[in-house]
């Protein structure tokens, strides 16, 4: 579209990340997804006159991480205030939230696109809480509440305006992801709403300094939606102003089905959030040994993970698959522990395993062959003792019927231990010369492919046991005298 | 008038003695409420329910494993949280709420035996220095009843004035228990900020609200604290500093070191006969080897102004969560969601709650914020710290709890900020956060009681409660 | 400062707090805000540059609690209070279509 040649977006995106600790944020009420309505309330949750909140402090902790995760500064003296605003599924008629005083500030993520990179600004993470759900949809005249959501805690994330292309949106989304699924502090479910994204997109001609009017996108319930919001949004700014016609600011929502936004504009003026410091709640101190703590306690992000598998021989792209989620890493580490062979282990994870979760449609932690076990039929392989087709074909199935079988013990069982004895083989190449003493000449006389005729005898004759590396050693040597 | 008993302890040796029993305490307490009724001081009354507690609590006391309070019957302002029953802050919002919840210090109170003989009637949402401003009508004050009690906690003091009960619970944010107290003779005290937990507790200005107690007594107001008192789970502004056993240390041995605003003393509004009652005291205290200097506080005219910016701001944004959607007062005009936020508000809510929720939220709004928040938050912290300095060199600040006795019903109810102006002398305290605590050492020419006024610094109060224990001898 | 309270800004002001007002609450409400601002105007006499505002009257700092769930109110209770509701949900009316 030539529209790309003249034109750049300018996307800033906020991430709502929903924390996964078992209570909510000021109240121990239960978090978990999908209960019934209004079971999992309290005084507190409900906003019932003269309650009061309190923090919880393992949403404290995953704040900071995903701040450390992110490259941010973490905040030494915190706050919390008041936002206040009128809405029923929000109880207390305010929100409590960061306002002045973000956890987190001046982070960033490195956003690996196909042939460059595009280094992009957190500018704050800071803690707040959720609302409850409104339905609109489920009665003709009346909005249901249910409260259930109501102080779950959550982070937001803002990012820079430094995002350039729907792409990149979609990278930088499932990035976040990716990294909160890691820490385990969220399960970045977007369907769910456990993880949330706004955008503000706006356009300009390419090389103007000034940025051109933002347009914030909302409603965009999966990271495929947001780029195709944002792609949609980007187009009708761009054709907005070739008209001639003016950007305006606005709210719009993104409808799924058409694969449009549309404005939401209210009659109402724009809210007055009246925000100021939080009377209920004294300061949170941050010191430096706590975020140490923190820090110390954090597995490997996936970055961090990559690096370590490039460096131990592999590919850029079998890096990324196997850092794709936390559960293949530590799946794929924990067979490497089995075993020296990174690249079987590699070609078994990438391979067998993860071809069966797929077809299943199973996550690899509910895969049920241990990693050692797929360490141990690597190094069955390496000694000799079975080939990679017999192992993945004959003996993987069956070690899926019975996962904690020893791999071992299973092929004996099976017959399937391969032939390694030299001389057993010496004597069924020997049968396979013998048979064709016309095809012998032939190779001797140049034709080196025939070789592949004698392998597939030795094969025959020893049932498909025969170690084939071994067996073509032996059988060229053979011919070569 | 004479309360037939003024402590527990008094009770108490009457428990013991079989003179009395809970039941009959009780009893003489209902029959009081009842006489007096037209006084407007409870809203509801637990009959039934403080007999059959009184019938629990005389069997304890037989099997001797009764708590500290048995004996003592209590009624709560009507702000206060108690599980499974009503609590409507006095508002048409609230009306027919029944809380799911005890606060803490209620809880604490029972947990111990207290018995609670019902809810008292206050200025709606404890907005008010009179309480003319409930949505279940005027208390008049037992003493005369063509005046106010005083407010907020105006049932909550006529109750204890008029033998109602022994004592009761009431909150201070700018004054509303010491003033109501001063009204109607009755020793009142508001502790330090964060002292007692605010969890059950309708808030109305968060940094500034505080239990307290009306007694006739030092060693019940000692007890009630020590009881209430302490750290608690549920609010975060609740300070963790170990409770002292007040009512154990009653003993002042010592002269104390106090200081005197002159420009309270010589405040224009003051009546000329509390003036000159109040230095005669101070010669006496003199007399007694306490040592008196008389100081000047700059900051007394912003007090007022400074209370009003903060506490509405506050209560601007406590109040939001009154909206008739997940509990209170739901109007029959609220047709769709625009008009059930502004009709279940407008309808539920009075006037002066109303206007306070007005001024406050255009302290908060935007392009007013620094001009007023902000400057207001900045002259706390002046009078806060200058408080603190001169509580540094005395022991106490002393006082006149209130510039005049109590006024006429209907006098200052249509000026507002004459109202505002009575509280002068008792929003210091919660503005710096110190406790103060009001004495019934005085009665006007006029027939009616006011109080003399000590604040001491923060959780001093075994000291504050030990000198009025003296100079309540 | 010298503000005027006008229509407009009681206007305003009743649209953040979700409060009506008919013509001749307004005026009143216009009336003591005034007056109430006039009042209040007098902490802006203070020379206040060189002071930090007072943000926490509590010395308390870092309370925060353990992350366990404890389930304080049945569905049941949750509900009681509620004005209008089904047996699942607070139910609020809708915002009128084209409005």
């Amino acid at each position: 579209m030539s529209h790309n040649d003249k034109y750049e977006a300018v996307i800033g995106l906020e991430v709502h990340v929903q924390l996964l600790t078992k209570s909510k944020a000021f109240s121990s009420d239960a978090t978990e997804y999908g209960a019934p309505p209004n079971t999992q309330v309290s005084v507190i949750t409900l906003g019932h006159p003269g309650t009061l909140p309190c923090y919880n402090k393992k949403a404290l902790e995953f704040a900071v991480k995903i701040g450390l995760a992110t490259n941010c500064s973490i905040r030494k003296e915190n706050q919390w205030a008041r936002k206040n605003y009128f809405y029923p599924d929000l109880p207390k008629g305010y929100q409590i939230t960061q306002h002045t005083t973000p956890l987190c500030t001046a982070g960033f993520l490195v956003l690996k696109m196909e042939g460059y990179e595009n280094k992009i600004g957190i500018t704050r993470i800071h803690m707040e809480e959720d609302a409850g759900k409104s339905m609109h949809d489920q009665d003709p005249y009346f909005t249901l509440i249910d409260l259930n959501r109501a102080g779950i805690p959550l982070i937001e994330i803002v990012s820079e305006p430094d995002l350039r292309t729907a792409d990149e949106a979609y990278t930088y989304v499932s990035e976040i992801r990716k990294i909160v699924r890691y820490l385990d502090i969220c399960d970045g479910n977007m369907e769910e709403g456990s993880m949330r994204c706004d955008a503000n997109v706006s356009v300009r001609l390419k090389g103007a300094e000034e940025y051109g009017q933002k347009v914030e996108v909302k409603n965009m319930n999966s990271i495929r939606n947001v780029k195709r919001a944002i792609e949609h949004e980007i187009i009708r700014q761009i054709d907005l102003i070739e008209k001639g016609e003016r950007v305006d600011q606005d709210t719009r929502s993104f409808d799924a089905l058409k694969g449009t936004t549309t404005s939401m504009r209210s009659k109402e003026a724009a809210n007055d959030y009246r925000y100021f410091p939080e009377p209920d709640l004294p300061p949170i101190i941050v010191s430096e040994e706590y975020v140490q703590k923190v820090k110390s306690e954090m597995p490997s992000l996936p970055e961090q993970l990559k690096q370590k598998f490039i460096s131990l021989g592999l590919s850029d792209y079998d890096a990324s698959v196997l850092t794709e989620e936390k559960e293949i890493a530590n799946y794929f580490m924990a067979v490497c522990n089995g075993t020296k062979n990174v690249k079987a282990a590699v070609n078994w994870v990438m391979g067998p395993v993860k071809s069966f979760c797929n077809e299943q449609a199973i996550s690899i932690s509910e895969f049920l062959i241990p990693a050692k076990t797929i360490s141990e039929l690597i190094s069955m392989i390496d000694e000799g003792g079975m080939n990679f087709s017999i192992a993945s074909q004959k003996l993987f199935p069956e070690l899926l019927k019975n996962p904690s079988a020893n791999p071992k013990q299973l092929a004996e069982g099976m017959n399937l231990i391969q032939q390694s004895d030299e001389g057993l083989i010496l004597k069924y190449i020997d049968e396979a010369l013998a048979k064709f003493p016309e095809k012998v000449a032939e190779f001797k006389g140049g034709k080196t492919g025939i070789a592949s005729l004698f392998m597939g005898e030795v094969m025959k004759l020893s049932k498909g046991k025969a170690d084939p590396k071994l067996t073509n050693k032996l059988l060229l040597q053979k011919l070569d005298s | 008038m004479n309360p037939l008993y003024s402590s527990l302890s008094q009770i108490k040796i009457d428990l013991e003695s079989r003179k009395t029993d809970c039941i009959s305490l009780v009893k003489h307490y209902l029959s009081n409420i009842e006489k007096k009724k037209h006084l407007n001081a409870f809203l509801e009354v637990y009959a039934e329910e403080a007999l059959q507690q009184a019938a629990l609590v005389d069997e304890k006391i037989k099997n001797k494993t009764a708590g500290r309070l048995a004996g003592m019957v209590i009624a709560l302002k009507d702000v206060l949280c108690h599980k499974g029953h009503k609590v409507s802050s006095s508002s048409k919002i609230l009306k027919g709420f029944t809380s799911l919840y005890s606060g803490t210090a209620i809880e604490r109170l029972l947990n111990e035996d207290a018995i609670i003989i019902g809810r008292t009637n206050c200025d709606e949402f404890a907005m008010g220095s009179s309480n003319e401003n409930s949505a279940y009508g005027n208390v008049k004050n037992g003493l005369d009843e063509t005046k106010v009690p005083g407010g907020s906690s105006g049932g909550s003091a006529v109750a204890v004035q008029i033998d109602m009960c022994l004592a009761s619970l009431g909150t201070d944010t700018g004054g509303s228990i010491r003033q109501p107290a001063s009204f109607c003779g009755v020793i009142g005290i508001k502790p330090t900020y964060g002292r007692i937990s605010r969890y059950g507790l309708v808030a109305y200005a968060s940094s500034f609200d505080q239990i307290g107690s009306f007694t006739h007594s030092i060693s019940d107001c000692s007890l009630l604290l020590e009881i209430m008192s302490g750290a608690d789970d549920f609010d975060s502004t609740a300070s963790s500093k170990a409770v002292e056993t007040y009512s154990t240390k009653l003993n002042f041995n010592r002269k104390a070191k106090i200081a005197v605003f002159s420009d309270c003393i010589n405040h224009p509004g003051i009546d000329i006969e509390i003036k000159s009652r109040t230095l005669n005291y101070i010669e006496e205290l003199k007399s007694a080897g306490h040592e008196i200097e008389f100081i000047d506080f700059p900051y007394l005219d912003y007090l007022v102004p400074t209370y009003y910016v903060l506490t509405t701001a506050e209560a601007s944004s406590n109040l939001s969560r009154f909206d008739g959607i997940r509990f209170g007062f739901k109007s029959e005009n609220a047709v769709d969601l625009e008009s059930t936020y502004k009709r279940n508000r407008s309808e539920g809510f009075g006037e002066e709650v109303k206007r306070r929720i007005m001024l406050g939220t255009f302290v908060l709004s935007a392009g007013f914020y620094d001009a007023y928040y902000t400057k207001g938050q900045k002259v706390r912290r002046l009078i806060k710290e200058k408080t603190e300095e001169i509580l540094s060199r005395f022991d106490f600040i002393l006082t006149p709890t209130t510039p005049t006795t109590a006024f006429g019903l209907g006098e200052k109810s249509d000026d507002p900020i004459a109202m505002y102006l009575a509280d002068i002398f008792t929003v210091q305290a919660p503005i710096a956060g110190i406790p103060a605590i009001t004495l019934p050492l005085f009665q006007h020419s006029n027939g009616m009681p006011y109080g003399l006024q000590l604040m001491a610094g923060s959780f001093k109060e075994a000291e504050l409660l030990a000198f009025s224990a003296e100079l309540m001898k | 400062m010298n503000m005027e309270v006008n229509n407009e800004l009681i206007d305003k002001l009743a649209i953040l707090a979700r409060l009506e007002f008919d013509s001749v609450s307004r005026e009143a409400i216009k009336k003591d805000l005034q007056n109430i601002l006039g009042f209040v105007d007098k902490i802006n006499e203070l020379q206040l540059d060189d002071v930090d505002p007072l943000i926490y009257i509590t010395d308390e700092v870092n309370v925060l609690r353990g992350d366990d769930v404890k389930q304080t109110i049945t569905h049941e209770e949750a509900m009681k209070n509620v004005p209008v509701k089904d047996s699942d949900y607070i139910k609020v009316p809708k915002v009128l279509k084209g409005k």
